[in-house]
């Protein structure tokens, strides 16, 4: 025990963590304005942190000249006795005990944490069976006009499921010298952070019913619809769903749809990155469902690399 | 004042079950330790935030279990069962009221603690790691406040969460996995309050407990940093002045004679 060293318990001091949180500083400042911000700093964190460490590591790496005070006591157990002599390798009862105890604690352990964490984790990434909701004759959606349409998910749950489409009839176009019904279907949630985007338009009369599977729908036409804007953080979107203003960072989602007997039925949900044209010759660029503020085209896609299941 | 034998066998006799207790399990003594430690002579009212945390939490905890008793966290139930307990059950506007500003309450108390270890210089050598326990309990109590912000289930509880979710998945790589996990599918739905819910009483404050206790382990065992401004010069304390106690050189030495006679 040596408890009387007065000696500070501080490293010696050095320059490189100063440049180490100038470069951390760019870093984040270049996520803002620029990437060679971020190139810039990151290049100073690899630097400095690099330096920083090698120095703090120094007296690691360099060997040690003098004995380890507190070594000493052991080997004058006995004079004259070989310096080895209290070096006998066992693997005695005890230590074999200790093992025991810590593998099965490990093994009860783990029978009992993994289960209860897949039981939390799992299911959220599970492959839900999306209904197909059917919204009625499509006679319901005046040609050229917005119909914004919500339904119940999923009515055993109840208003939770409530979700919101924005529907506009745009017409029959010739698909393989067959007349087909075209529709523009944009999910009302923001591509910001997920609020509901509310249409810029005259509401008209409400209508409501329940379909044959039960879901309630109702459906309300707007007039004049000039775009979609979101109340909690301004996004402003065109009629296509594109950006126009405001934060979000690619345009409102869309559902594919199918026409089913003269009704019109929605079908899964697709993320779009930017729409080019208008109504049915638009061209759109389609992805995976993404979570609201999910870049899905651009460099920032690489941000998220890994696909998530169950979407 | 020498005291009378008939006053000290009422002490002996009002100190009986103490003694009891303490023969059989050493609590007393342990309480003692924890309650009458050393510290600083020149320790300042600005050490007190930590306590006023710890009471904050506890008024949490404990008005937290007693609304478990009324509320229902299902999407059909739990606005109306907010309702029920701010007006119709006996005085569960004021345990509410306590727990929603209590809230708040525990958050600045928080920070304010963090400011003075800050602004002490509290945070170094030898208490770096209570530093970070602290850090650790600051996330967990701002996790508190974002799981329980779902819970009356209104208009702004929904929408803000749905925001807070959104954007913990516009985190890189894990993001999305993180909102999924947290809505408890791609979107918010009747599971996500239930399990808003379970994270708010039980494993979030289970850490928070487990951690609080480390905390002041540390605490006890490194002992209480005096203010900056401390006359008394840092040190270990003097093998001739006692030493001991496995708290040498975190503990500044007594007051000399001349600083007594100041």
């Amino acid at each position: 025990m040596s408890s009387h060293d007065d000696k500070p318990h501080v490293p010696a001091p050095s320059l490189w963590p100063i440049g180490f949180a100038v470069g951390v500083v760019c870093l984040l400042v270049g996520f803002v304005v620029s990437w060679w911000g971020v190139a810039i700093g990151a290049g100073l964190v690899l630097l400095f942190g690099f330096l920083w460490a090698y120095d703090l590591t120094r007296g690691m790496r360099e060997p040690a000249h003098a004995p380890v005070p507190g070594t000493a006591t052991v080997e004058v157990a006995d004079e004259g006795a070989p310096a080895h002599a209290a070096e006998v390798p066992t693997y005695s009862r005890s230590v074999f005990l200790e093992l025991g105890t810590l593998g099965l604690g490990g093994v009860i352990t783990g029978l009992v944490t993994l289960p209860v964490l897949g039981f939390s984790v799992l299911p959220a990434f599970e492959h839900h069976k999306h209904e197909a909701v059917d919204l009625g004759p499509i006679t319901n959606f005046p040609q050229g006009e917005f119909v914004v349409s919500t339904y119940l998910e999923d009515p055993a749950q109840g208003e939770v499921t409530r979700r919101t489409a924005f529907i506009r009839n745009n017409g029959l176009v010739p698909v393989a010298a067959k007349q087909e019904p075209s529709f523009t279907i944009i999910y009302s949630r923001c591509a910001h952070l997920g609020c509901p985007v509310q249409p810029g338009g005259v509401l008209g009369k409400e209508k409501s019913f329940t379909n044959a599977e039960k879901h309630p729908v109702t459906l309300i036409p707007v007039a004049g619809l000039t775009g979609f804007g979101c109340p909690c953080h301004g996004g402003q979107y065109d009629t296509e769903g594109n950006r126009v203003a405001g934060p979000p960072v690619r345009s409102l989602d869309r559902y594919a749809y199918s026409v089913v007997n003269g009704n019109l039925v929605l079908g899964t949900l697709y993320s779009v990155g930017h729409v080019e044209g208008t109504g049915s010759s638009a061209k759109i660029r389609r992805f995976t469902s993404a979570s609201p503020g999910v870049h899905v085209d651009g460099w920032e896609r690489w941000l998220y690399p890994i696909p998530v299941p169950g979407r | 004042m020498p005291k009378s034998a008939r006053r000290r066998q009422l002490e002996q006799a009002m100190l009986l079950p103490l003694d009891w207790i303490e023969e059989r399990t050493g609590l007393v003594g342990g309480v003692k330790y924890f309650l009458f430690r050393n510290v600083p002579h020149d320790v300042n009212w600005m050490q007190t935030l930590g306590a006023a945390t710890l009471t904050a939490f506890l008024v949490q905890a404990t008005t937290g279990v007693f609304l478990a008793m009324y509320y229902k966290p299902d999407p059909e139930n739990a606005y109306s069962s907010i309702q029920n307990i701010t007006h119709d059950v006996t005085l569960g506007w004021l345990v509410r009221g306590m727990h929603k500003w209590g809230a708040s309450v525990f958050i600045i108390l928080m920070f304010l603690h963090m400011f003075r270890v800050f602004l002490f210089g509290a945070y170094k050598y030898p208490r770096e790691l209570n530093w970070i326990v602290g850090v650790l309990l600051l996330v967990l109590g701002m996790l508190e406040g974002f799981t329980g912000y779902l819970l009356p289930w209104d208009q702004t509880a929904y929408w803000a969460t749905a925001v807070g979710i959104n954007l913990n998945a516009t985190g890189p790589f894990v993001g999305p996995f993180l909102g999924d996990f947290l809505q408890g599918g791609s979107q918010i739905g009747p599971d996500t309050i239930a399990r808003f819910y379970s994270l708010h009483m039980l494993l979030i404050p289970g850490g928070i407990i487990a951690l609080i206790g480390l905390h002041l382990y540390l605490v006890v065992r490194l002992g209480v940093t005096s203010p900056p401004w401390s006359k008394t010069a840092a040190g270990r304390l003097p093998e001739a002045a006692g030493g001991g106690g496995g708290q040498e050189g975190l503990i500044r030495a007594p007051r000399t004679e001349s600083e007594q006679a100041e």
